[in-house]
């Protein structure tokens, strides 16, 4: 099995090399179809054989590769955790391929190693492999970013990601190195302690945290994600975030062993809840479709980061069951966002393509011209919502219950910790559902309000076919949370602990023995039965078809003849959509502001009203960041205004200490 | 027999519900106009209103879409859905090991959302500015409906709503302060969830003072008979989970018989029609507050609903 996926490994590297033979038909032709089509059967086969493994047994032992660095061959490795993870990237790379074939053929290179990356660094069984892995995914996805870089916008959007991407490169490096080996195994036999392990649980959070999204570490992803072509936002916050979070909870769950402190869990915690809130909030505030998207994904990257740190908790409370129900949650939202995320940033792609804007002002109305799309969109945003029956839905409901059992960890400074997080992520998926209500409504109800907009056609075959697969799935997971549960039983026990048992009853999902449970299929059958009753019983008294006429719109007269589209002022904007929430949380939380400017009466100048928004961690952190740059960069001119002397005294000097700290590195 | 006592109650809960919820529309506009010193229109008003709405067909705006068809069935369907799994007269329903309060909470957000997305079905202003100010609404009541759910979970281990009504019923508990802050939150979240006063108000005509209302500018025929009667399915939902949780008294236990299901029926309606006349007195006596000073409305109920679980954490036994 190891083999297996080892070999698909190397598929995705030949299809990279393969995509740089620059001949021209193949070059013109063949090379994107080959490459995409190749790259979506590969992923398909991981995620056949990841699913595999975890329904009918994981293989044992390890996979030495016969080559690596110096000190001993690369390691790979399938666990639960692992293989749960590698189930995500096969599943959203063979969505998002199978999207990207659909439109032109860019990136060839970077796409199938930016996939071949993650799993490595999913499959990874070392140290080196792990950190080899994720940086292979920071590199391919930073060219898939600068992609267009012919626009100084995305020239700086792909600037920023590659700050924070050297950012986690430089954190993580030394979270594994002060492990104290690099194997796996050996590490879980003699995990860290004191003031090693408080640092790698630091420098862990930082290096992950970057990489995933987490407040206040967040600034690239609204940028980014509007940068890059939609099938690489689709996979960098459907997939790539979850490797980030894979690695937080590989390392300070699994290798930082059960031993740990339960405080732990707070910094988890609170990061987490500051992300679901921050998100939430700001993908209300964004008029850009992909930017709101993006936001919605440091919600819900701060939603498992919060699951994360209460299975901590829990753990080393030694509430198994409860902790058990934190992990579930943790991995079974990694999974459902994991999809729906990727399904709503392929929706935006396909809406980009047909209606030639991203900009929801630009937008309006296109579930007249792509209602299949629209069908789709509908499933993300209901799953993103949360609402029941769909994934997200499950997935924030063992959340929810885990967070009402917060309360078990006796300690009251903890009890209020969890009692405060469960508010703030309940505000968080309420702001979800505001913030995807407007997504859609925008985009795809009322009118258009564009002419680009107007002419928007379907998207095509591939493009759908695209969307399906995680819509599909989405519901799947929705209807049969259960199910999806046992996959990750395995993985649950690596978090948590060997005895640990997934919170399942059945099909539906429980919060443990006696507590209460939540059964999709009850719910779906129901609602469906409700539903036939009041058609039927309605429609008995009322056959008749509805009437068409013009809108009522309280009364507000008819647009002159020349707006063919009604008049653009009389329906919401993107501003004005987010108005209540960003006067009701806004101006605390985003430093958001609005002013309103009244000329004078008898003044012919129009009244104009200026709104926006700051982040503040864009506010607080690269400026104090440049300046250290400026500050290092200053330093460092000076050693251009030294003597051949100084030069060459300087040289020895560095060799004398490095060979001083391999002695004294030997002798220890 | 257990089954059959299980299904033959939830069956009469369901009808029940579905025929109260014009009554207390009716009887609660009644009882203001009576306060106000109005005849007012009989409690059986809304019947024929909405019986009169039902035979009509909808007219559609141009540009509406299927949106607009389908999202009154499936508001209602949902909303049926979580008044069917609030316990009523007797516990024990059929749908008992499902009723669970975060799952209502998600149920009502479905309806929520389809009434949203109603409302900027045909790009109208009101419609615009009704779906966010709604959804606006939500953010703040949520979080305080479910750390109210923390205090019951705590008291009675579960969320699962026939669970803390069997054991609030029991009375082992006594009166605990907790509690009644958290009923004060559960009130305050059901004002804005309802769109009563002070919070919206069900019977302006003023498009710029409407939230529930703007959305439903458009809808018409049997359209709006739908969403009418979700509105009134809502409003008893509400009434009847704040009776199950703070008023238990005399609901019939699991697998009784029929004696104390009549009982039952009879506390049931007389806990319904309490609750009628003090929301009625209530929004009587009060003025509806700006929109922006809601969250403020809304947050002093978040804090009760910490205060009432911060209470229990300090309270011997449980810390």
């Amino acid at each position: 099995m190891l083999t297996a996926i080892a070999l698909g490994l190397a598929l995705l590297g030949l299809l990279a090399l393969a995509a740089l033979v620059p001949t021209g038909r193949w070059a013109g032709h063949w090379a994107g179809p080959v490459v995409l089509g190749g790259s979506a059967l590969v992923s398909a086969g991981i995620a056949l054989l990841a699913g595999g493994a975890l329904a009918f047994g994981l293989p044992e032992g390890v996979l030495a590769l016969p080559f690596g660095p110096a000190w001993g061959g690369m390691r790979l490795a399938l666990d639960g955790l692992s293989a749960w993870f590698l189930l995500l990237l096969g599943l959203t790379g063979m969505a998002a391929s199978l999207f990207a074939l659909g439109g032109p053929a860019r990136g060839l290179v970077a796409w199938p190693l930016f996939l071949g990356g993650m799993v490595l660094a999913v499959l990874a069984a070392d140290g080196f492999t792990l950190i080899l892995g994720f940086e292979l995914m920071s590199l391919a996805s930073w060219v898939l970013v600068a992609l267009d870089h012919r626009e100084a916008g995305n020239r700086e959007a792909a600037r920023l990601y590659l700050v924070f991407a050297a950012l986690a490169g430089i954190c993580l490096v030394p979270a594994f190195g002060l492990l104290g080996a690099l194997d796996f195994a050996a590490i879980r036999a003699a995990p860290p302690e004191g003031w090693r392990a408080i640092a790698v649980l630091a420098l862990g959070l930082v290096g992950a945290g970057a990489k995933a999204g987490l407040v206040p570490l967040h600034l690239w992803l609204p940028l980014a994600h509007p940068a890059a072509p939609s099938p690489v936002s689709a996979l960098m916050s459907g997939a790539m975030t979850k490797v980030a979070l894979y690695v937080l909870a590989r390392l300070l769950l699994d290798l930082c062993g059960p031993l740990q402190p339960g405080w732990w869990g707070v910094p988890l915690l609170a990061a987490g809840a500051a992300s679901a809130l921050l998100g939430a909030l700001r993908a209300n505030l964004e008029e850009d479709a992909k930017a709101a998207l993006a936001c919605s994904t440091i919600e819900n990257v701060g939603l498992v980061t919060m699951a994360l740190g209460l299975a901590l908790l829990f753990r080393a409370a030694d509430l198994g069951p409860m902790a058990a129900l934190a992990a579930g949650a943790a991995l079974l939202h990694a999974m459902a966002h994991g999809l729906f995320k990727t399904l709503l940033f392929l929706v935006a792609g396909a809406v980009q393509h047909a209606a030639g804007s991203r900009r929801l002002d630009r937008l309006g109305g296109l579930i007249h011209a792509m209602p299949r799309t629209a069908v789709a969109a509908l499933v993300g945003i209901g799953a993103a919502a949360a609402l029941p029956p769909l994934s997200g839905f499950a997935s924030e409901w063992l959340l929810l219950q885990a967070l009402l059992g917060g309360w078990r960890l006796g300690e009251i400074g903890l009890q209020v910790a969890a009692a405060a997080a469960l508010a703030l992520a309940a505000m968080a998926a309420a702001l979800a559902a505001a913030a995807m209500l407007r997504l859609f409504g925008l985009a795809f109800l009322g009118r258009p309000r564009s002419p680009r907009g107007a002419g928007a056609r379907e998207a095509n075959r591939f493009e759908l076919a695209g969307m399906a697969v995680p819509a599909v799935l989405t519901l799947l997971i929705g209807l049969f949370p259960g199910l999806a549960l046992a996959l990750a039983a395995p993985g649950i026990r690596v978090l948590v602990g060997p005895a640990a048992m997934p919170p399942v009853v059945g099909l539906a999902i429980g919060a443990g023995e006696g507590h209460s449970a939540y059964a999709p299929l009850v719910v779906i059958l129901l609602l469906g039965l409700a539903l036939a009753l009041l058609w039927l019983a309605v429609r008995r008294r009322s056959p008749a078809t509805a009437e068409r006429g013009p809108a009522w719109n309280g009364g507000f007269i008819d647009p002159p003849p020349e707006f063919v589209f009604g008049d653009p002022l009389s329906q919401p904007s993107a501003a004005g959509m987010a108005q209540p929430l960003r006067r009701m949380l806004g101006g605390t939380l985003l430093a958001a502001r609005e002013a309103v400017t009244m000329p004078p009466p008898a003044d012919p100048r129009p009244a104009r009203l200026a709104s926006g928004f700051e982040d503040r961690a864009a506010l607080a952190l690269p400026v104090p960041a440049a300046r250290l740059g400026d500050a290092i960069a200053g330093q460092v001119e000076r050693l251009r205004g030294l003597t051949l002397r100084g030069s060459l005294s300087l040289g020895f000097a560095t060799l004398v200490g490095l060979l001083a700290l391999l002695a004294w590195l030997e002798r220890r | 027999m257990l089954v059959l006592g299980a299904v033959l109650t939830q069956a009469l809960h369901v009808t029940l519900m579905l025929a109260a919820a014009p009554l207390v529309v009716g009887v609660i506009r009644w009882l203001k106009a009576r306060m106000q010193g109005r005849r007012g229109a009989s409690p059986l008003q809304p019947f024929r209103d909405l019986a009169k709405l039902c035979a009509k067909r909808p007219l559609l705006a141009e540009n509406a879409s299927l949106v607009s068809e389908a999202a009154p069935y499936l508001a209602l369907a949902a909303t049926l859905v979580a008044a069917a799994l609030v316990p009523g007269f007797a516990h024990g329903m059929a749908f008992a090991p499902a009723a669970d309060l975060v799952l209502v909470a998600g149920l009502l957000a479905l309806a929520r959302m389809a009434l949203a997305l109603a409302g900027m079905d045909a790009g109208t202003a009101f419609g615009g500015l009704g779906a966010a100010r709604e959804m606006s609404f939500a953010v703040f009541a949520e979080p305080a409906l479910l750390v109210s759910a923390l205090s019951f979970a705590i008291l009675a281990g579960s969320t699962n709503l026939d669970q803390i009504g069997a054991v609030f019923r029991d009375g082992a508990l006594g009166l605990r302060v907790s509690l009644g802050l958290a009923a004060v939150a559960m009130v305050a979240v059901a004002l804005a969830e309802n769109a009563r006063i002070p919070v919206d108000n069900p019977a302006t005509h003023l498009e710029l003072t409407m939230v529930h209302e703007a959305m439903l500018l458009e809808a018409s025929g049997r359209h709006l008979a739908l969403w009418e009667l979700q509105a009134a399915l809502k409003l008893t939902l509400w009434l009847a989970l704040v009776a199950a949780i703070f008023l238990p008294f005399g609901t019939a236990p699991a697998g009784s018989g029929p004696f104390a299901w009549l009982t039952g029926l009879l506390a049931w309606g007389a806990k319904m029609g309490g609750l009628c006349l003090a929301l009625a007195v209530f929004e009587g006596a009060i003025a509806k507050m700006r929109v922006f000073r809601v969250p403020e409305f809304l947050g002093a109920a978040l804090l009760l609903a910490l205060l009432a679980a911060a209470l229990l954490f300090v309270s011997t036994g449980f810390a």
